[in-house]
C-alpha cells in the first residue's frame, strides 16, 4: 500500500530520515530503518573535518527545535572503516553531502560513490555555517554544480534547498536544467532567537535553523511551489510528525516525506507510528496507493 | 528553551573541583543529566550531585576550555537550564557503588537514597577525593547503614590501588546491583567482574553532547545514545555495546580510540 518508487528505486514507504537527524554512523541508520524508514539519510559528509559550532548547537522551542549545529564531520577522507559498512545498510541510503566549493562536491561524490549510496542528496542550503547557503541562493551556481556533480557518477542526484532565498522555484528550475534526478526541500528556516529572560542569543552561533511542526506550513508552500515549476520528483522535508502530515506533503506534491525533529517528538519509532497512521487514514479514504493520494 | 536559575553559592571541593549551588526547584531522578548554559560562555551536560527541597548543584572540574570559563563566574550568576534528561539509576538496596575520579558526583544523589550498601571510591590521590569532608553525606552514609571504602592510585589515603580490586573482594551472590561511574576503562572493568560473578550491573556513560535530546547523533555508543537511550545502561544493554571502553566519538563525529578521546577531551 505505502510502496514508493523514486529515481528507480524501490521504497517500502515513503517515510525518510532527514539528514541530520540521528544518522550519524551506519549503526543509527539501521536502527531507524529497523523502526520503519523506508530510506536513510546519513548526516552530511564534508570535504574536511569539522567540529560544528559550540554549544548550545539545540534548543526546543515551542513546536520545534531551534538548531546550529554547523556541519560537524569526520571530513569524507577519514571514514572509510565507516563508508564500507553502508553496504549493511538494510534500506536505500540517501548520502548527503556538503562543500565550500563546486570541488569540494565533486571530489566528494568521486570517493563515497564507491560505496554505492542509493541517492546521493547535495546540501547546498544549511544556514549555519557561514557559506552554508550560498549555492542554495544563486540559481545560477547551483546549476553549475549539479552539472559538474552529473557528470561525475551516474548515481541519481538531489539537491536540497533552503527556504531562505527569494525564488525557490528558480533555484528547482536550475537544478532539473541542470540534470538533476530529484529535489529535497525545505532545509530549516532561518532565525535569530533570544532567551527572552537571559537576554542571550539563544545558541553560540547567534542565528540558527527552525524545524518541526512550527514550520510545517512553509514547507508545504514550497513544495507545492517547486511541484508547478518542475517535474522531477521531491523528498519533501518539514514538519511531518503525523500521518495526516505525511499525506498533506504527499498531496502537496511530495513523492517521499522527510521526517526530522519528529524522531525528537515521538521518538525513533516515529516512522512505524507514521506509516500506520498513513495506512489507517488511507484505508478510511478508500485509497489504494501513494500514486493515488498525488491525484 | 532553558529555564532561568542564579548561582546561589560556590564551594570549593578539591583543587580542581568546585561546586555549584542553584536556587529552585528541579524534577531530578539520579542517574539523568541536565544541559547548563552559561549564556554567551556556553553549553554543557552535568550530573545533578546536590538535590534539596529548593536548591541543587552540580561538580565541575576546572580543566577544558569550557569549564576553565566557567571556574571563574561568580555568585549572582544567571544560567539557563533544559532537563532533566534521560532515564537515570534504577534504585535497589544492598548493592554496590564503584566511582573513579569525578564520578563521585554523579553518584552523590544515588548515594543519598541506597540503603545497605557499599561505596568504593577511587581517586589518583588523597586531595582528589571528592566531598571526603562532607558532613552531610558522612552523616546520610551513618543513617542510611552504608559504608564507604576509599582507594588511591598512589596509597596516600584508604587502600593503595584500584576500585575494582576491592570490588572483587567484596562482590558476591548477595549483591543486588553494582553501580559505577567515572572513567570508561574503570567502568568496562567493573562490568566484567559483575559478569563473572552473574550481579547485574548499571553504568552511567559518557560521550560528547550537542542535542541532549537524540537528535543530533553526536554521543553514540553503537545504536545507542547516551543523552536518550542512556546515560544508565544495564548490563543487558552494555553486553551489545562493543565500543565501550575501546571507541568514541570526537566532536566532528570522527571514531577515534577511546584514550584518544580522553586526550582531546582533557584540552
Amino acid at each position: 500500500m505505502l510502496k514508493q518508487n523514486f529515481c528507480e528505486i524501490e521504497l517500502q514507504n515513503p517515510l525518510v530520515l532527514a539528514s541530520g537527524i540521528f544518522g550519524t554512523s551506519v549503526e543509527l541508520l539501521n536502527r531507524a530503518a529497523s523502526n520503519g524508514a523506508g530510506a536513510v539519510t546519513i548526516k552530511s559528509i564534508g570535504p574536511v573535518e569539522r567540529e560544528g559550532n559550540p554549544n548550545p548547537t539545540v534548543v526546543e522551542i515551542e513546536k520545534g527545535l531551534y538548531n546550529a549545529v554547523g556541519l560537524p564531520t569526520p571530513g569524507y577522507l577519514n571514514m572509510d572503516e565507516e563508508l564500507k559498512q553502508w553496504k549493511d545498510i538494510n534500506v536505500p541510503l540517501i548520502a548527503s553531502i556538503y562543500g565550500s566549493s563546486i570541488e569540494d562536491y565533486v571530489n566528494i561524490t568521486e570517493h563515497i560513490q564507491k560505496f554505492k549510496p542509493a541517492i546521493i542528496e547535495l546540501n547546498i542550503s544549511c544556514p549555519n555555517k557561514d557559506d552554508g547557503m550560498v549555492f542554495a541562493k544563486s540559481p545560477g551556481l547551483t546549476k553549475d554544480l549539479v552539472k559538474a556533480v552529473k557528470s561525475t557518477t551516474d548515481i541519481p542526484i538531489m539537491p536540497k534547498l533552503t527556504p531562505n532565498c527569494d525564488n525557490i522555484s528558480q533555484v528547482a528550475i536550475a537544478c532539473e536544467a541542470a540534470g538533476a534526478d530529484a529535489i529535497c526541500a525545505i532545509n530549516t528556516v532561518q532565525k535569530e532567537i533570544i532567551h527572552p529572560k537571559l537576554k542571550a542569543p539563544l545558541l553560540s552561533y547567534g542565528k540558527g535553523g527552525i524545524s518541526g511542526p512550527v514550520i510545517r506550513e512553509i514547507a508545504l508552500e514550497k513544495v507545492r511551489e517547486i511541484r508547478d515549476a518542475v517535474e522531477i520528483p521531491i523528498l519533501g522535508v518539514g514538519g511531518v510528525t503525523y500521518g495526516k502530515g505525511a499525506i498533506e506533503m504527499i498531496k502537496a506534491g511530495a513523492s517521499l516525506v522527510g521526517i526530522g525533529s519528529g524522531v525528537y517528538l515521538r521518538g525513533i519509532d516515529v516512522f512505524e507510528k507514521v506509516t500506520n497512521e498513513m495506512k489507517d487514514i488511507m484505508k478510511k479514504e478508500g485509497i489504494g496507493s501513494i500514486n493515488e493520494l498525488k491525484g | 528553551m532553558h529555564k532561568e536559575y542564579t548561582v546561589k553559592e560556590i564551594i570549593r571541593e578539591t583543587s580542581n573541583t568546585q561546586t555549584y549551588l542553584f536556587t529552585g526547584k528541579i524534577d531530578y531522578k539520579p542517574g539523568q543529566f541536565i544541559m547548563l548554559w552559561f549564556p554567551n560562555i556556553g553549553e554543557k551536560p552535568f550530573a545533578v550531585s546536590h538535590l534539596k527541597d529548593n536548591e541543587f548543584g552540580i561538580t565541575i572540574e576546572c580543566k577544558g576550555k569550557f569549564t576553565k570559563g566557567i571556574c571563574n563566574i561568580k555568585k549572582g550568576t544567571k544560567v539557563g537550564i533544559r532537563g532533566p534528561y534521560g532515564n537515570g539509576f534504577k534504585i535497589e538496596n544492598n548493592s554496590i557503588i564503584v566511582v573513579g575520579g569525578l564520578g563521585m558526583a554523579p553518584a552523590l544523589p544515588l548515594i543519598q537514597k541506597i540503603k545497605d550498601s557499599t561505596i568504593i571510591q577511587g581517586a589518583r590521590s588523597k586531595e582528589f577525593l571528592l566531598y571526603k569532608e562532607d558532613k552531610n553525606l558522612i552523616d546520610t552514609i551513618a543513617k542510611n547503614k552504608n559504608k564507604i571504602i576509599y582507594c588511591t592510585d598512589d596509597g596516600s589515603f584508604g587502600i593503595n590501588g584500584f576500585t575494582t580490586n576491592v570490588l572483587k573482594d567484596i562482590i558476591n551472590n548477595k549483591t543486588k546491583i553494582v553501580y559505577t561511574c567515572g572513567p570508561e576503562i574503570m567502568i568496562k572493568n567493573v562490568f566484567d567482574i559483575c559478569e563473572k560473578n552473574k550481579v547485574g550491573c548499571q553504568a552511567s556513560l559518557e560521550r560528547f553532547m550537542k542535542c541532549g535530546i537524540g537528535v543530533c547523533g553526536s554521543c553514540a555508543v553503537n545504536d545507542q545514545l547516551v543523552c536518550k537511550d542512556g546515560p544508565v545502561f544495564s548490563s543487558k544493554q552494555i553486553r551489545k555495546l562493543t565500543e565501550l571502553g575501546k571507541f568514541a566519538r570526537l566532536k566532528s563525529g570522527k571514531k577515534v580510540p577511546i584514550k584518544e578521546y580522553y586526550g582531546y577531551r582533557s584540552k
